[in-house]
C-alpha cells in the first residue's frame, strides 16, 4: 500500500502580479496533523502564496496539490468546497452580521450535510463566541473577532487551515489563546498552514518553518533552532 | 404655483402610498443588485417596459389576465437572466465606471428595439383597467390598484427580509454584498448569489410592470422609464446597499410622486420631476449618505 500524498503540497510555486514576482519556485509540503510556520519580512510573499493557494492570486508557474489533485486554476469557492480554509489577514469578519452568521457562512463550505451540533466543537475552542453568539461581530474586540476568524473557518470542517497573520495586532494574552487553540487544532488532524510575523514564537512552535524572503525560500527551520536568531536574522536580511 | 398640493384628499393620499409601494419595490430590485454586483443597473426601467409589452400582448391575444401576468413574469425574468448572462457576468471584473456604460448601453438598445417594433404609439395594455375603479374602505372610496400595491409591496419586502436573514441563500447575498472576496473566500458560489439577486430584481420588476400597467394603459418605449429614474433618485436618497433604506428611499419618492402627481392640476404637472428632483439636491445636500443610513459606509460604496 503506498502512502496517501501530503495534504497540501507546494511545487515550484511562482505568482506573479503585472511585472513583480510575488513567489518564485517556492516547494513545501503539509501533512494531516502537522503545522507549518511560513516566516519572513513584509512582503516577501507570505500572504501571496496563500491567496495562490485559495485561487486569488495569479498562479505563473508550478503547481499546489491538495490530496494529489492540482488546485491550479480552480475557483476560490470551489478551493474552499474542496476542504481548504482561509483565516485572512485582518480577520475579515462580518461585522454587520452577528456571530452565528459569520459561522454559518463557514458553512457554505462544508462539505457534509449540517446537523444541529454544527458550531459545539468551535465554542468548545472559544467558549467567548458562543456567549456572545448573538452580538454584532463588528462590537467584539480584536482578539475575539480573530477567535470568530478561525472558528468561521472550522466551521467548514476543513483538511487544511491556512492562517494569514493571526497574531497580528493581539494583546499578548490574546496570542497564548491564539496558539493554545492552534495546538489543540494540530490534534485534531488538520493540515496548518500558518504564516505568521512573530517568528521566534512560531519556529519553536510549528513541527517545521520555512523563511521566506523576496519570494524565495531561504531557510528551513525546526523547532530547536528557535533560539538560534543569528541564523533567523541572516536569512531575514538576506 | 398654486398651493394645491397642501390639498390632501383620500384618494390622493391613496395614490401617493400605491406609488410609494410600487416604487418600494423597484428601489429594492435595484438595490439588490447594486449590493451583489456594484452595479446600478439602469436598464431596470426596460426590464418593466418588456413587462408592460407583454401583457398588452397578452391582452392582444385575448389570455386570461392571470396567463397575461404569468407571460410578463416570464418574459421580464428570462430578459433579467440573458442580461446577466451576456452583459453583467462578463463585465463583473471590470470597473463600475464599464459596467454602469453597459447598462445603459442596454437600456438605450432595448428602448430602441421597442420603439423600432412597436412605433411611438405602442400598444395597449388594458385587460386591469378595471382595478382603476373603487372600493368603498369604510365611506372612503379608494382605487383597488392602490390597496393591491400596497399589500403586495408589503407583502413582498416581509417576504425578501425572510429570506435574507432566515436562509442560507439570504446570509451569502447579504454577505456577498459586503464583502463579496471574502465571501467566496468561505465557499459561498458567486454566480448562485448573483443569480438569486437577478432573479428576486426581476420578480419585482414584473411586479411593478403589472402595476404600471393599470395606471398607464397604453405601453410604449418609454413606459417605466421615468419611474425608474424617480427610483433611482429615490434609492440614491435612502441608501442604496441595504434593503431596508432603499425600501423607505423608494417609498418616499413614490408616495412624494403619488401625492404631487395627484394634487398638481394637470397644467402643472410637469412641474413635478423638477420638485421632485430639487428635493432629492437639497436632501443630499443635508445628507450625503442618504436619508436613512447610519454612519458612514454608503458614499463609499458608490
Amino acid at each position: 500500500m503506498s502512502a496517501a500524498p501530503p495534504a497540501l503540497v507546494l511545487e515550484e510555486l511562482s505568482v506573479r502580479y503585472g511585472a513583480v514576482d510575488a513567489v518564485r519556485g517556492l516547494s513545501l509540503e503539509v501533512d494531516r496533523g502537522e503545522i507549518v510556520g511560513l516566516i519572513g519580512p513584509n512582503g516577501a510573499g507570505k500572504s501571496s502564496t496563500l491567496h495562490a493557494i485559495m485561487g486569488a492570486a495569479p498562479v505563473v508557474g508550478g503547481d499546489v496539490r491538495q490530496d494529489g489533485r492540482s488546485l491550479v486554476g480552480v475557483r476560490s469557492e470551489q478551493v474552499a468546497r474542496n476542504g481548504i480554509a482561509l483565516v485572512p489577514e485582518g480577520r475579515r469578519i462580518f461585522g454587520e452580521l452577528t456571530v452565528e452568521e459569520n459561522l454559518r457562512l463557514g458553512l457554505a463550505a462544508r462539505r457534509t450535510r449540517v446537523s444541529g451540533v454544527a458550531f459545539d466543537h468551535a465554542y468548545e475552542l472559544f467558549p467567548i463566541l458562543h456567549e456572545f453568539r448573538r452580538r454584532q461581530a463588528g462590537a467584539l474586540s480584536g482578539g475575539q473577532q480573530q477567535q470568530l476568524a478561525i472558528a468561521r473557518a472550522l466551521a467548514a470542517e476543513p483538511d487544511v487551515l491556512l492562517l494569514d497573520e493571526p497574531s497580528l495586532g493581539l494583546a499578548p494574552k490574546i496570542v497564548d489563546v491564539v496558539f493554545e487553540a492552534l495546538g489543540r487544532i494540530r490534534e485534531s488532524g488538520l493540515a496548518v498552514l500558518l504564516v505568521e510575523q512573530r517568528a521566534q514564537r512560531t519556529v519553536a512552535f510549528a513541527d517545521r518553518s520555512y523563511v521566506l524572503a523576496n519570494g524565495e525560500l531561504r531557510l528551513t527551520l525546526a523547532p530547536q533552532d528557535a533560539g538560534d536568531t543569528d541564523r533567523l536574522v541572516a536569512a531575514y536580511l538576506s | 404655483m398654486t398651493l394645491a398640493f397642501l390639498n390632501l384628499s383620500w384618494p390622493v393620499f391613496a395614490n401617493g402610498l400605491e406609488f410609494g409601494g410600487i416604487y418600494a419595490l423597484m428601489a429594492v430590485g435595484i438595490g439588490l443588485v447594486f449590493g451583489v454586483l456594484r452595479l446600478v443597473n439602469f436598464a431596470y426601467g426596460q426590464l418593466i417596459m418588456a413587462g408592460g409589452f407583454a401583457l398588452a400582448y397578452g391582452s392582444q391575444w385575448n389570455f386570461p389576465n392571470w396567463a397575461s401576468i404569468l407571460f410578463c413574469f416570464g418574459v421580464v425574468l428570462g430578459l433579467s437572466l440573458v442580461m446577466d448572462r451576456l452583459v453583467f457576468r462578463p463585465l463583473r471584473t471590470h470597473s463600475p465606471a464599464v459596467m454602469l456604460v453597459a447598462t445603459f448601453a442596454v437600456a438605450f438598445v432595448l428602448q430602441n428595439i421597442a420603439q423600432l417594433s412597436f412605433g411611438t404609439f405602442g400598444k395597449s395594455a388594458g385587460a386591469l383597467a378595471f382595478l382603476n375603479s373603487p372600493w368603498d374602505l369604510g365611506g372612503v372610496e379608494v382605487k383597488k390598484i392602490a390597496v393591491i400595491a400596497v399589500v403586495t409591496a408589503a407583502v413582498c419586502l416581509v417576504a425578501l427580509q425572510l429570506l435574507l436573514t432566515r436562509t442560507s441563500l439570504g446570509l451569502h447575498m447579504r454577505a456577498a454584498s459586503m464583502d463579496f472576496r471574502t465571501a467566496q473566500l468561505l465557499g459561498v458560489r458567486a454566480n448562485r448569489v448573483i443569480a438569486g439577486a437577478v432573479i428576486i430584481s426581476a420578480v419585482f420588476a414584473a411586479i411593478a410592470a403589472v402595476m404600471l400597467s393599470v395606471e398607464q394603459l397604453q405601453v410604449t418605449s418609454t413606459f417605466g422609464l421615468s419611474d425608474t429614474i424617480f427610483v433611482l433618485a429615490g434609492v440614491v436618497l435612502g441608501g442604496l446597499n441595504r434593503p431596508i433604506p432603499a425600501t423607505l428611499g423608494g417609498f418616499s419618492i413614490g408616495f412624494a410622486t403619488g401625492i404631487l402627481g395627484g394634487a398638481l392640476p394637470s397644467s402643472q404637472s410637469q412641474y413635478l420631476p423638477s420638485i421632485l428632483f430639487a428635493a432629492v439636491i437639497v436632501v443630499l445636500l443635508v445628507r450625503p449618505n442618504g436619508l436613512f443610513t447610519r454612519g458612514g459606509g454608503a458614499v463609499q460604496r458608490v
